[in-house]
């Protein structure tokens, strides 16, 4: 099963390799990790994908409460969230597939930030999903590159995690 | 006044109380070794960093402080490993701190560097690089805060030589402040209330002891709940010494090479009390069949323990000192069924010393050779009731666990999680450092003696009197036996052949060599050590292929015990 966590720790240099080195050291996989500061710049926000049964998902998040550099661990199991990711595509376009690729980046309402004679590179935000059909849609025209940031999220609803408790 | 970071680092050790610290100098700790000289701080100069480690791992399991080791960047750092993974799997708090490179060469193949933080991630509680010698005087409060609360574990400070030698001014933190470490110490009332409730509704309890109940000093609160309830305890390996073995109801160890009669109670048990335990599969054996027919009440002060290897119907988070004496409280309100309950448990108690009488701790005893387990008895006859026993790792290790019948919590010091073999000898020392005066024996195999024989060098230095016993078999027996068991008798690399004197060893090192080679010379050498001033080695020439039984075969149930060769 897939499960999504959200890890608030401090922001000091190796705790990323201790939480990775944590999920290695274990055998579990971490399917995707985004990391950055938070509002408050000593404590950084890990959104990280990973998969496994209850029990691996019970150890994997008592093993992250228990790393002295985390403040505190989410899982998004069961709960409704809200679930952004960022990818910048780079795709042919040659005189005959410009049409489509824009017909495409309009429909999914993204959008192109550089253009070359030859290509378009399009920017587009998303659930996972709506990037993955966009994916498959510029596929057969000739993607060049692709980069994804992997999801962040946030619980919906108007409570939220500032910080201290 | 502005101190230098290796004056911090100091004044801060004896802030804390640190007597005594282990340790080996280089190029990288040397500005701390000078200062040495100026603070009132006993240091040992260990023959090699892993003893050095496994020095202060005794001296903190003797004594319940946090032991403290110092080591220089480099190849300094990286033979600390196995002492640091050692107390890691053991829970043992340290304070390890290894020299690093300048600064400015980190991360530079420097001479001499390691990313020693790297390293021993994986093996430590936590671990510092110190950039800035500001933040140094919060960090070592820290890490001696981190190293012996909660579940209490190794801390690395790794100290680059430019922060040794910058200086600011020196203020020792009062308190700690951690965001993300707040250990729960006490356990929930209603856990507690509902553990009570499956107690006295038990018909077949059994109390199975982990080390846990060492690290927080519980050993008086389990004994009062055991008697309270009048039921068995059986104990692991780590937590041999914390109940007395001579009480009615102690049932000694369970497991691999534990007692028949653990392994049985444990079989046909209704209700498992698991305290401060991790179900280790060397005590479970086959999960599928441990315990069957019990409900488990899983108790622990690390989360992460609980439900990790078995199924458990009622977990408790906290510090066992609390969770016991809060339960035999909670009991004490209920005196009439708790009067009930122990008329309950008197024929679970018969049907254990059915298989007590049947399957006792036992031997075939000989008067032509020397059988090791007869060389521990007479150990255990002739030593004082408090010495403090530490071994290496293999077949006289389980023996020393079935014979020596530990009665007082830290006298049995052994590498349980890791099965350190080189272990017991630098954590004698560690011991007999913080206990002059006590008795401190090592019992030895003579593969494992030769991991650490350097340090029989820092036991005569030092004047520290262990006293060491080599159950010489000239075979690693342990992986002989598997050999013997489950390949078919082909001892590939497990014959020790070489005959080395030990009695002359000894006395290279300015210590005392003695020997016996028959059953009727035992008690004179045991005596005689013991007679002896100073560092002693006992080499005892014992029976070869002798065999550590009971034994589960790896894999097996506790229930498909073999009982004789
Ligand atoms: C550092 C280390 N290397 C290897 C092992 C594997 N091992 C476990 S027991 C054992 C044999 C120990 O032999 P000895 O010390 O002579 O004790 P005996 O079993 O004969 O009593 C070995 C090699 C270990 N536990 N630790």
């Amino acid at each position: 099963m897939k499960h999504t966590i959200s890890v608030l720790v401090e922001n000091e240099f190796g705790v990323l390799t201790r939480v990775a080195g944590l999920f290695s050291g274990r055998g579990f996989n971490i399917e995707s990790l985004s990391v950055a500061p938070t509002l408050d710049p000593s404590i950084s926000r890990m959104t990280i994908l990973t998969r496994g049964d209850d029990q691996i998902l019970e150890q994997i998040t008592k093993q992250l409460n228990k790393l002295i550099d985390t403040i505190k661990v989410i899982d998004f199991t069961g709960q409704d969230f809200i679930e952004r990711e960022m990818a910048l595509i780079k795709v042919t376009a040659e005189e005959e597939t410009r049409a489509e690729v824009l017909r495409i980046v309009d429909i999914f309402r993204a959008k192109v930030v550089d253009v070359t004679p030859r290509s378009y590179t399009v920017e587009i935000t998303g659930a996972p999903a709506k990037i993955d059909a966009i994916v498959e849609l510029l596929r057969p025209l000739g993607i060049k590159e692709l980069v994804r940031s992997g999801p962040v999220v946030l619980g919906r609803g108007s409570k939220g995690w500032k910080g201290a408790e | 006044m502005k101190k230098t970071g290796s004056q911090i680092l100091l004044e801060s050790l004896v802030l804390e109380g640190v007597d005594t610290v282990f340790g080996y100098p280089g190029g990288t700790v040397i500005n701390i070794y000078n200062d040495l000289m100026d603070y009132p701080i006993k240091h040992i100069l260990n023959r090699h960093e892993q003893g050095a480690v496994h020095a202060a791992d005794g001296y903190a399991r003797a004594t319940g402080k946090v032991g403290v080791a110092i080591a220089t960047s480099g190849p300094g750092a990286t033979n600390t490993i196995t002492g640091i993974a050692t107390a890691y799997m053991d829970s043992i708090p340290l304070v390890v701190i290894t020299g690093q490179v300048p600064t400015a060469l980190i991360g530079n193949d420097a001479f001499q560097e390691a990313d020693i933080i790297g390293i021993t991630r994986p093996i430590t509680k936590h671990n510092y690089l110190v950039k800035d010698v500001k933040d140094l005087a919060r960090i070592i409060k820290q890490a001696f805060y981190i190293a012996r609360t909660g579940r209490p574990g190794p801390v690395v400070i790794d100290l680059p030589k430019d922060v040794q030698m910058a200086s600011t001014k020196f203020e020792y933190p009062e308190t700690v402040e951690i965001r993300g470490y707040k250990p729960t110490y006490s356990g929930n009332p209603r856990q507690i209330e509902k553990a009570v409730k499956m107690i006295l509704a038990a018909k077949k309890p059994v109390i199975y002891v982990g080390g846990g109940v060492t690290l927080s000093d519980a050993s008086n609160e389990l004994l009062g709940f055991a008697e309270t309830i009048q039921a068995p305890v059986t104990t692991t390996l780590m937590a041999m010494a914390s109940f007395p073995r001579n009480n009615p109801l102690s049932l000694g160890m369970l497991g691999m090479h534990g007692t028949y009669y653990a392994n049985m109670a444990i079989t046909h048990s209704d209700l498992l009390i698991a305290v401060g335990a991790r179900f280790d599969d060397r005590v479970t054996g086959k999960i599928a069949t441990f315990a069957p027919h019990a409900k488990i009440i899983h108790i622990d002060i690390d989360p992460t323990s609980i439900k990790k290897n078995v199924r458990v119907d009622l977990p408790i988070v906290g510090d066992l000192k609390d969770v016991l004496q809060k339960m035999v409280a909670d009991l004490g309100g209920h005196a009439d069924k708790v009067k009930e309950l122990v008329a309950t448990l008197a024929p679970w108690r018969q049907e254990i010393d059915g298989w007590k009488a049947k399957h006792p701790m036992a031997y075939q005893a000989s008067d032509k050779i020397i059988k090791p387990q007869y060389v521990i008895e007479k150990l255990r006859e002739l030593s004082n009731d408090d010495a403090i026993v530490t071994t290496e790792v293999g077949q006289h290790q389980m023996w020393t666990a079935q014979f020596f019948e530990f009665r007082q919590p830290r006298t049995f010091l052994t590498s349980g999680g890791l099965g350190t073999m080189g272990y017991g000898l630098p954590a004698a020392l560690g011991a007999q450092a913080a206990f002059p005066e006590r008795q401190v024996i090592d019992i030895s195999g003579d593969g494992s003696f030769q991991m650490n024989s350097q340090e029989l060098a820092t036991l005569v230095q030092y004047r520290l009197p262990v006293k060491i016993v080599i159950l010489n078999n000239n075979f690693l027996g342990m992986v002989r036996q598997w050999q013997q068991l489950f390949f078919d008798r082909r001892y590939s690399q497990t014959c020790m052949e070489l005959p080395i004197d030990f009695v002359k060893l000894a006395e290279a090192y300015g210590a005392t060599g003695l020997r016996a080679t028959s059953p009727d010379e035992v008690e004179e050498v045991i005596k005689q050590a013991f007679a002896t001033p100073g560092p002693v080695i006992m080499e005892f020439k014992v029976a070869r292929e002798e065999n550590v039984l009971p034994m589960v075969p790896a894999g097996a149930g506790l229930n498909e015990m073999v009982l004789a060769s």
